[in-house]
């Protein structure tokens, strides 16, 4: 299921209510100005009737009758014809205005409570919630639940005329009043019939709507894949196929709102009729006068116009209610990474322990079926002395990036802990993970930002140290070769940088931080590995304090390094490996000791060496046992 | 590399309008039946208010007393008038629904597949949100336009004409007065139109930002969190949201002044039908009752045109909508395909020449010079240099995802734009570096190269590439999903599942850009050996990070700083001094401990 997909429930309305309230709650000023504007554009739209007619009988049949007429009169009648329309126009203005801002506001509000969910709620919730969804609620969903606040002055503001009138004609007959108001219930049973036929309609297009949101975003995500291999008719098959069920969602929801409103419309003009029908036996009975039943069904026509506003609002009310379900849903998602208020502690680098992990994804469509979701990592454990580096070696899939992943506590292990200077990383307060610890993940991402914000990521750092930091990431020389340096723009796909260009602006993006557990994984595939060397050598020896004179890291000692690694080079720097196979911890050990112990290790990390000699044993004779080479050939 | 057109931001509403109703023909499909239902229900609301006065005046108030059974006939009529009223309305709006939502559902296709129809530069010149609202809300803003101001407009205008009508038959004096008073007000609704529309395109525009904003707050969300940077990516959509507010509010209070203008003029118009109207018939020129029968007209002019303004406010709504759809159509791919005119390429082994070729990325420093290079069918060349020497560049114009600044490339001697896309892309299928993927089954996802494989294929493909364990190693199999944007995968994994995908399109050329960096070297050499097998008799380019792919190469092209420097044998280069023996010592110096 979606996020929030609704059942139907028949109290839509009562819902509808619900969701207007919050925002009459939020912005009951601009609410309060938006009816009262509304109230005297529909009290001067009566009164412009009223000033018409007493300019009539007051100044232009007098003057007919009499041949002749004064200045004064003629000024008089303009002047309140043009005050009373003034009187409205200041009306109308004010209720477009001040509802049209009401909108807004909510809109805005809402739009920012739902990304700084998405901010918050945990990576395994974004995993099993597809962007274009995400872009829908913050986007279609929003501006549906705030929908109904366009009409809804209106309809408040008119509410005391609906009073007014009713009283007036309960007080000259009730008999007729009784058949007039018969309108009532019936235009409340076509609201119910109304809200529960369409509200599992617009459920599926708000529904189809993302979907189209999301097939659009994933399909020009991968617009290169697309277009290598030639697949833009499939994709926009694919695309047609979201959007046709859009259509048609859509023509059904035209479908009931079509038949809502030429009813709702017809139906005070039925009871005006009724009016005069019952009221033309009353009068024929001598139970009222002439000029009673002309009062009555002049109050009568006066309802059809606040039942109409009711009706804008009624119409809007279940796709209102729809993206409000569907917003509630980000909104209350739950799981959340808790914080603890731990400091995380000191200058120097940061030792780190990881005890017993487990972890599984869940992805979303097992959630309905009973597939155990595979275990990524079981029972790994391993301890980073401060100051030390460790590689983390494995064959692909072995779990490698996940236990990264753990390490700077992007997600949570399902048992097990990870601690950081002995603390528990869920016992540290918000923000402390990321103040003491970087990943350079395997995928480089880069926002829509410059060089230096891509850098910075808006943390107050003087150039100096951005440049220093791009040195060392080998990036120094082909940022100060574009055009605008560091305020170069680049673009969330720029294809302008190369992948080695990108991914050292990422290297870069750690490095400027100083962080005190730096986490590569498979981060320097790109970069030279003489250049890695120097990075992981200047890090180990504490030299980015060299770096910046600002005196807070000025008694640095360098960092604790994991690096996710196939380059024996890169193994050769560190003080221990990891080696990891299925998900375990293999074994442990130096290079020299598990070259000695591993069998998996040693074909791994040789592969290219075995490659080579079983080539050259092959070359003179052609065909031969690929898979069977030199088993486990002792190569160093 | 063309970024989304432009031009059609400063075009004219009604040009906009024009075009867009050209582009999609859906739109008028039974409009003369709609019209002729819109014109029986429009009527209808007329008239019923009519009907029951006229009964109110002549059967209860009229000049005998209460006439009781013209009062029932009048009744039953205006009852059936009602009915017929309703019954047109819901006839007129479930046609109109159909057709505007058919028109909207195939302009969205249009502009989807026109997105995939741009060049590689300009799709990624776009921020993938912006580019999203333009198949979605901004298509959407046309609805409400189509399914009601559409008609409106058509429907007011005649409503205008007869009032114009009539109230010149009662008295044109009084008609020109009441023309004289609209005509400022119909020049200063043009003038105001054209501040709206200009504000309802910034709407749309922010609106883009917003989604791009939010898009790349979801897209990012491991990178923000590992760095903490949830407050600044907060701070930069609080800024599009806010952007977007202001843009709506400015549009809405722009709006909300067209309206008290209209009432003002309207008013001004029976201020002064009523003065004039009075001293004509002191003067003997009108009697009373023509001069009511003229202020209703008036009403019957007025409320068109504030309905037409209304409906113009809308339609710049929705033209702006319109626009940044139109925006996408209009930009031309540049990198187009010849289609029909085309040629097709027969099957068989690939031979590739570039000459003089050169290339610069729009408004960057040349980053291809005079390359000229022949590539023989049948052989496996691999391509190395520095990080940003070029390789990826030469792979992309190989492959036709851009077009070279200077010289040609030409493949069996044809020259690559000249090739129809469906032969180029059966036949060149590159593989890049990262591999995105669907969220969809490991299966589908490789079916991408080729929809008609069935699963043993599938298999069969796995198994020649040496993938045969990874894949029994997965706990699902081939119905494994891979999540979004295969992140459900290793970058490793999903490096092998886009390789597999290439693999099974059968290609006669096929390119790897560094396909297999994020795989363990194990794993690689595996692969290395299967892909020797299966492209033999294929023409191989791979763009190699790592040199045992150069080794075990007919060829190596070396790259520096955007041109070719060597080329030949591994045996060879490595042998003479120059860039590859750089390279090449590099790499053992990584292996060696």
């Amino acid at each position: 299921m979606p996020p929030g997909a609704p059942r139907v429930n028949p109290r839509i309305l009562r819902e509808g209510m619900a969701v207007l309230w919050v925002a009459i709650k939020a912005e009951p000023r601009v609410f309060a100005l938006s009816v009262l504007a509304s109230a005297l554009y529909a009290l001067m739209t009566v009164g412009t009737a009223q000033v018409l007619g007493w300019a009539t009988e007051h100044v232009m049949l007098p003057a007919f009758r009499s041949g002749r007429t004064t200045a004064g009169a003629l000024a008089g009648a303009a002047a309140l014809i043009i005050g009373v329309a003034a009187l409205k126009a200041l009306g109308v203005a004010g209720r477009r205005f001040y509802a049209g801002l009401m909108q807004y506001r909510m809109q805005a509000e809402y739009r920012r409570a739902v990304t700084r969910q998405y901010l918050r709620l945990p990576l395994a919730w974004h995993h099993r919630h597809p962007t274009g969804q995400l872009l829908s609620n913050a986007n279609a969903d929003v501006e549906a639940s705030w929908a109904p606040i366009a009409p809804l002055p209106m309809a408040v503001g008119v509410v005391f005329m609906l009073v007014i009138a009713a009283v007036s004609i309960v007080l000259t007959d009730v008999t007729v009043a009784v058949v007039g108001f018969l309108v009532f219930p019936a235009i409340a049973l076509l609201n119910v019939v109304y809200q529960r036929r369409l509200a599992p309609v617009a459920t599926r297009a708000q529904q189809l709507r993302a979907e189209v949101s999301e097939v659009a975003h994933e399909s020009f995500e991968g617009g290169l894949v697309v277009k290598t291999l030639g697949r833009e008719q499939a994709e926009t098959e694919r695309f047609e196929e979201a959007a046709d069920a859009l259509r048609d969602a859509n023509i059904q929801v035209g479908r009931v709102r079509g038949l809502f409103d030429p009813v709702l419309e017809a139906l005070p003009s039925l009871g005006v009729l009724a009016v005069l029908l019952i009221g033309s036996l009353r009068l024929q009975a001598g139970a009222m006068s002439a000029g009673d039943l002309v009062n009555v069904a002049y109050l009568f026509t006066l309802l059809a116009w606040p039942i109409r506003a009711l009706g804008w609002v009624l119409a809007e009310v279940p796709r209102s209610v729809v993206g409000w379900r569907r917003v509630r849903g980000v909104l209350d998602a739950g799981g959340s990474l808790p914080y603890g208020a731990a400091e995380p502690g000191g200058d120097a680098a940061a030792s780190l322990e990881v005890r017993a992990v487990r972890f599984g994804y869940e992805s979303a469509e097992d959630e309905g079926e009973d597939v155990e979701p595979g275990d990524v990592l079981h029972e790994v454990s391993f301890d980073a002395g401060a100051g030390r580096t460790i590689a983390i070696v494995g064959p692909t899939g072995s779990g490698k990036s996940t236990l990264t992943s753990l390490l700077v506590r992007l997600v949570d292990p399902a048992e097990g802990t990870v601690l950081l200077d002995g603390v528990d990383v869920r016992d540290l307060r918000a923000g402390g993970v990321a103040d003491t610890a970087a990943l350079v993940p395997q995928q480089t991402f880069l926002f829509d930002d410059t060089v230096r914000g891509n850098i910075t990521l808006g943390a107050d750092l003087p150039d100096e140290r951005v440049w220093e930091a791009l040195r060392l990431a080998q990036a120094d020389g082909f940022v100060a070769a574009l055009a605008d340096g560091l305020d170069t723009q680049v673009g969330e796909r720029g294809a302008t940088l190369s992948g080695g260009q990108r991914q050292r602006l990422a290297l870069a993006r750690a490095l400027v931080r100083r962080p005190r557990l730096l986490v590569m994984d498979d981060a320097t595939s790109a970069v030279d590995p003489q250049v890695e060397a120097r990075i992981l050598a200047a890090l180990r020896a504490g030299q980015s304090r060299q770096v910046g004179q600002d005196g807070r890291s000025g008694d640095r000692t360098g960092a604790t390094v994991i690096v996710v690694a196939y380059r024996k080079a890169t193994i050769a720097l560190a003080d221990e490996v990891v080696y990891l196979e299925h998900g375990r911890v293999s074994d442990r050990g130096t290079h020299a000791e598990l070259l000695v112990r591993s069998t998996g290790y040693r074909n791994l990390v040789n592969a290219y060496e075995r490659a080579e000699a079983e080539q050259e044993a092959l070359e003179p004779g052609g065909t031969g046992d690929i898979e069977g080479g030199v088993e486990d050939g002792v190569l160093k | 590399m063309t970024a989304l057109s432009e031009t059609s931001i400063g075009e004219g509403a009604v040009s906009t309008l024009r075009r867009g109703l050209r582009l999609s023909p859906e739109f008028r499909a039974g409009l003369a039946g709609t019209l002729l239902l819109a014109l029986v229900a429009t009527a209808g609301r007329v008239v019923v208010p009519i009907a029951v006065q006229q009964t109110i005046d002549r059967g209860v108030t009229g000049a005998h007393g209460p006439d009781i059974g013209f009062i029932r006939t009048a009744v039953l009529l205006c009852a059936v008038v009602v009915l017929i009223t309703a019954v047109s309305a819901y006839a007129m709006n479930v046609r109109l629904y159909r057709t505007t939502e058919t028109g909207l559902a195939a302009l969205r296709v249009r502009a989807f597949r026109h997105v995939h129809d741009l060049s590689m530069l300009t799709q990624s010149g776009e921020r993938r949100g912006a580019l999203v609202s333009r198949v979605t809300g901004d298509v959407d803003q046309i609805s409400q336009f189509m399914q009601w101001g559409g008609l409106m407009i058509i429907i007011s205008l005649g409503q205008l004409v007869v009032a114009s009508v009539l109230m010149a038959v009662y008295s044109w004096p009084l008609a020109l007065l009441v023309w004289a008073a609209f005509v400022p007000l119909a020049l200063a609704l043009r003038r105001f139109q054209r501040l709206v529309s200009g504000a309802y395109t910034r709407v749309r525009e922010r609106t883009g930002d917003l989604l791009a904003a939010v898009s790349e707050s979801v897209v990012g969300a491991s990178v923000i969190r590992a760095y903490g940077a949830e407050e600044r990516t907060a701070r930069k959509v609080d800024e599009t949201v806010a952007a977007t507010r202001r843009a709506q509010t400015r549009a809405q209070g722009l709006v909300a002044m067209t309206f008290p203008v209209s009432e003002l003029v309207a008013a001004l118009a029976t201020a002064a039908v009523v003065v004039a109207g009075t001293l004509l018939g002191v003067g003997g020129h009108l009697t009373a009752g023509e001069l009511v029968a003229f202020l209703f007209l008036v009403t019957l002019f007025v409320s068109p045109m504030q309905t037409a303004t209304e409906v113009l406010n809308e339609a710049q709504n929705a033209i702006a909508g319109w626009r940044r759809v139109l925006g996408v159509l209009d930009t031309e791919p540049d990198v187009a395909d010849p289609g029909e005119r085309g040629e097709t390429l027969p099957r068989g082994p690939i031979e590739v020449r570039f000459e003089g070729v050169g290339f610069a990325y729009p408004g960057g420093p040349p980053v291809l010079h005079g390359v000229d290079v022949e590539i023989a069918p049948r052989t496996r060349i691999a391509i190395v240099g520095e990080t940003g020497s070029g390789k990826t560049t030469f792979a992309k114009l190989l492959t036709r995802l851009m077009d070279p600044t200077t010289g040609r490339v030409l493949v069996d001697g044809v020259p690559l734009d000249r090739v129809r896309f469906s032969s180029l892309r059966e036949r060149i299928v590159m593989v890049p570096q990262d591999g995105f993927l669907f969220d969809a089954s490991l299966a589908d996802n490789i079916r991408y190269g080729r929809q008609d494989a069935t699963d043993e294929d599938l298999e069969l493909a796995l198994t020649e590439l040496g993938l045969a364990d990874w894949l029994e190693g997965l706990p699902r199999g081939l119905a494994t999903p891979v999540g979004q944007r295969g992140e459900s995968l290793s970058a490793g994994e999903r490096q092998l599942v886009a390789l597999a995908r290439a693999y099974i399109a059968d290609p006669d050329l096929l390119v790897l850009d560094e396909a297999t960096s994020a795989v363990d070297p194990a794993t690689e050499v595996r692969l290395q050996r299967a892909l020797d097998g299966v492209t033999r008799g294929r023409t191989a380019i791979s763009i190699a990070h790592r040199m045992s792919t150069a080794e075990a190469a007919d060829e190596v092209i070396v790259f520096d700083a955007g041109r070719i420097v060597q080329r030949g044998p591994h045996a060879a280069l490595v042998a003479e001094p120059g860039v590859y023996a750089g390279l090449h010592e590099s790499w053992i110096a990584q292996r060696t401990i």
